[in-house]
């Protein structure tokens, strides 16, 4: 079983990779953009069987190792 | 006075820090992460500054589940005081043991250089030799300096006087420097044995190499 976990940076809290990747996509001509956020997307291959033990337990990674959550916001996708 | 140093895989400013120290009359012992605790006599640890694991996944993210931390972090809860400079400074944020994150600068840079800071609360045993509002000038040299915290835990900060350190031009007006919030530079934690700083106070610690105003903050451990 895999567990793909997205970081990202909360609402509010500046982006600085993203305004300056949105400036350059409006340097180029892409001028429909409203905002951009750049996160982490990191994959776990998991020895777990059980999605819902898998998912907590990818939780608790998230939220001791993965994140910090004092600035980042994250989501869990398990994929079979 | 006995300062433990601590060194990851990846810090590089440990021996920077054992020279100030030396030099400024105290005892170092330079102490490997991996070390389950700390030597008996320590009076103070400082985190040195570098960048530990690579910064890998965040700067200071790995660093904290070391096991000399589980010392670091009981020592600090009992009332030990502990420095963290630039990388240090991170990672006593990942610990928990200073409130708020840093994240990369605004600018994307990394900034190398001179910098005026300017002494907002000497309430504490790290500032007690500056004046209130003086101005300092330490080098700075990081990625990942750009300070959050939230409104709340801002206010909390203020009330405290747990605001240090503050990145200034030379008349003292407050610059953004790396879009830390309030253009923050150093912080402590609510019972003030606990100081994180970007700037590097080892640094500047000889005028005949641009600055000495580093001394009064190192010298101050030991007063």
């Amino acid at each position: 079983m895999k567990a793909i976990v997205n970081v990202y940076l909360k609402n509010g809290v500046l982006d600085p990779q993203g305004k300056a990747v949105h400036h350059a996509l409006g340097s180029l001509g892409f001028l429909g953009v409203k905002d951009v956020r750049i996160g982490k997307q990191i994959v776990l291959e998991l020895e777990a069987t059980d999605e819902q033990k898998a998912r907590e337990e990818v939780q608790e990674m998230s939220e001791t190792l993965l994140a910090n959550t004092v600035i980042e916001d994250f989501n869990i996708e398990i994929v079979q | 006075m006995s300062i433990a140093i601590l060194r990851f895989p990846g810090t590089n400013c440990e021996f920077d820090t054992e020279y100030a120290f030396k030099k400024l009359g105290f005892k170092t012992t330079i102490v490997w992460h991996n070390e389950p605790s700390l030597p008996k006599d320590t009076e103070l640890v400082v985190v040195a500054g570098g960048f530990s694991y690579g910064d890998y996944l965040r700067s200071g993210s790995i660093a904290k589940f070391s096991p000399i931390m589980k010392d670091v972090i009981a020592y600090a809860k009992n009332g030990g005081e502990v420095l963290g400079i630039c990388n240090g400074f991170q990672i006593l944020c990942e610990a928990g043991l200073l409130p708020g994150a840093l994240k990369r600068n605004t600018n994307l840079h990394f900034i190398s250089k001179y910098q005026h800071l300017k002494v907002i609360s000497n309430n504490n045993s790290f500032l007690k030799k500056c004046e209130k509002d003086e101005i300092l000038n330490i080098p700075i040299a990081h990625a990942d300096g750009n300070y959050y915290i939230d409104d709340d835990g801002l206010e909390k900060l203020k009330k405290n006087d747990q605001i240090l350190l503050q990145y200034v031009d030379n008349a003292g007006k407050a610059v953004a420097i790396n879009g830390s919030v309030e253009s923050i530079a150093g912080i402590c934690n609510e019972s003030k044995n606990v100081f994180g700083l970007m700037p590097h106070p080892e640094r500047a610690i000889e005028a005949i190499l641009g600055s000495s105003d580093g001394v009064k903050m190192l010298e101050s451990f030991g007063a």
